[in-house]
């Protein structure tokens, strides 16, 4: 008997169990949408039986069996039409139970992040399979309404069904690629729970915390893939300031003016440590470069210590390797850091003729910045106006509405 | 990214629906249904709803802790909002493209506004 007799004791264990129990299923079965919902039954009667009657001695080899058990009793009543000789599951729960605790996780993931499902199915599906989330708290996680994410779930599960997916690594070729969309997701869900929210917060899974964890275990399984710990460290090294990240009105609070007191130092050396390593024995790759970006704002003392230099360089070579709109913005404020605003408008008002900058709001943003450091307050006003015109972030159009009228002490709009 | 695709209705539009035989009515409410499956079978969907007739409002007004109701809105409203839908999909362009397939976009009566988040940029 064990001692995890809390609840929340009790959901932790069950959701570090739920990908090891599903993958034990996927193993000897391998029809993921009967198996996933068999766990989710599974997980569902433990997580009211265990805190009333203690947990059991072999909690995995408990969910094991009634998982499949229950898996058992859904394909044979989904059979009826394609009868096939039974006889081989009634001994399916002992020799599953046997097989060791081997780590599936990455053949799970693999799977929710199939290419034949959209972002946002990938998102809901992987919290829940390898997550081990109910779909009324990724509902919750996600500001969605419960019946959005049970929709997306299963039709995501249909899609894979139909999509003829098996359970196992891809070959080496397409490895990368899947593994590429697997980050992806897992960056969704981190920068889904950068969510700034604050009532609703108090019943939200954590999703940053969750991103994390999922990354670690994608991590411990891969340890050489210099992309999983470039986003492992990116994920820590941007977590770390999450405390000096919003003031105690809940407003949003910029990177150069945040108390770097607040920041977690120890999350800020483990990501350090982790990028360092990485960068040092791995291929190189976007969120690696994205990580060490991270570090070195993060290794400043103060905002006017930071090497300005050394991240101008860093988005040179992301620029090369993994070009967009966002990367182009950043490298212009770098540039601005180290040239003068001057240059930096120069840059700007050339990138701006790329379609995917034309009229987004973050290209005022940064206009406004680059105008207030060269001293047109003024023109600064208007286009920090401007872009909290523009933005779709409220936690962003209060920040900018407060950067003009900053600028503009005489009126009170 | 979430988007509310706002779907108006005016006398003209109106003229032309009380103008449908019941065939054409039963094919413009199964073009509603079937554009409604999609958007759910695309997890898309997060809400739809048509609006009751604007003669059935009522305008509410505070005061001094008092609610003050009166009936709404103002008579000389032609155009209004008839129904909704409450979409999340991953660009402004997919929003477009779903709210044109709407009938009511024939007329010019659909309109895609953009949904505020409370996701922040790390600035």
């Amino acid at each position: 008997m064990g001692h995890l007799n809390t609840p929340n004791d009790v959901e932790d264990l069950l959701r570090s169990l739920s990908p090891q129990v599903l993958g034990a299923l996927m193993r000897r079965f391998d029809d993921f949408d009967i198996c996933e919902d068999a766990v989710q039954e599974a997980l569902l009667a433990a997580a009211t039986q265990w805190p009333r009657e203690g947990v059991p001695a072999n909690p995995r080899g408990w969910l094991t069996v009634v998982a499949s058990r229950r898996r058992t009793e859904m394909w044979r009543s989904e059979s009826a039409r394609r009868r096939r000789e039974e006889a081989a599951f009634a001994s399916a729960p002992a020799d599953i139970e046997q097989g060791a605790a081997s780590d599936d996780s990455l053949e799970l993931l693999l799977l929710c992040c199939h290419p034949s499902l959209t972002p946002v199915s990938q998102v809901a599906l992987t919290l829940r399979a390898v997550g081990g989330l109910t779909t009324a708290e990724i509902a919750r996680a996600l500001l969605v309404p419960e019946a959005t994410v049970a929709q997306r779930i299963s039709r995501a599960k249909q899609r894979i069904k139909v999509s003829g997916a098996r359970f196992r690594l891809p070959h080496e070729a397409e490895r990368s690629e899947r593994l590429a969309a697997v980050l992806h997701v897992l960056y969704l869900v981190f920068n889904e729970g950068s969510t700034a929210s604050s009532g609703a917060a108090l019943h939200r899974v954590d999703l940053i915390a969750e991103a994390i964890r999922l990354t670690r275990q994608l991590h411990e399984r891969l340890p050489e893939d210099g992309e999983v710990g470039g986003l492992l460290a990116l994920m820590l090294l941007t977590d770390a300031r999450r405390p000096a990240r919003v003031s105690d009105d809940g407003a949003l609070v910029p990177l150069a003016e945040q108390d770097r007191g607040l920041w977690d130092a120890q999350v800020v050396a483990e990501g350090t440590a982790l990028i360092t390593h990485t960068l040092a024995t791995a291929a190189i790759g976007p969120y690696q470069l994205q990580a060490a970006l991270a570090a070195v704002h993060d290794e400043a003392p103060r905002a006017e210590d930071t090497d300005w230099q050394q991240i101008l360089g860093l988005y040179e070579l992301l620029r090369t390797i993994a070009p967009g709109p966002m990367v182009t913005l950043n490298r212009i404020v770098a540039v601005a850091m180290v040239r003068g605003p001057g240059t930096g408008l120069r840059e700007l008002a050339a990138a701006e003729r790329d379609p995917a900058l034309h009229g987004n709001h973050r290209v005022d943003a940064v206009r406004a910045h680059l105008l207030e450091m060269s001293g047109d307050l003024a023109a600064a006003r208007d286009q920090y106006r401007l872009a909290a015109q523009r933005t779709l972030s409220i936690p962003e159009q209060r920040y900018l509405a407060s950067r003009a009228a900053r600028l503009a002490p005489d009126r009170h709009t | 990214m979430k988007y509310l695709i706002l779907i108006y209705s005016n006398p003209q539009s109106r003229e032309i629906w009380n103008s449908f035989s019941r065939d054409q009515r039963a094919a413009g409410l199964r073009d509603y249904a079937a554009l409604h499956e999609s958007m759910v079978a695309s997890g898309e969907l997060i809400v739809s709803e048509a609006l009751a007739d604007p003669s059935l409002a009522k305008r509410v007004t505070s005061h001094e802790g008092q609610a003050l109701v009166t009936d709404g809105p103002y008579a000389e409203v032609k155009e209004y909002l008839a129904g909704f839908f409450l979409l999340e999909c991953p660009s402004m362009e997919r929003a477009v493209e779903q709210a044109a397939r709407i009938p009511e976009a024939a007329f010019g009566l659909v309109e895609v506004r953009p949904i505020m988040a409370l996701d922040g940029w790390d600035i």
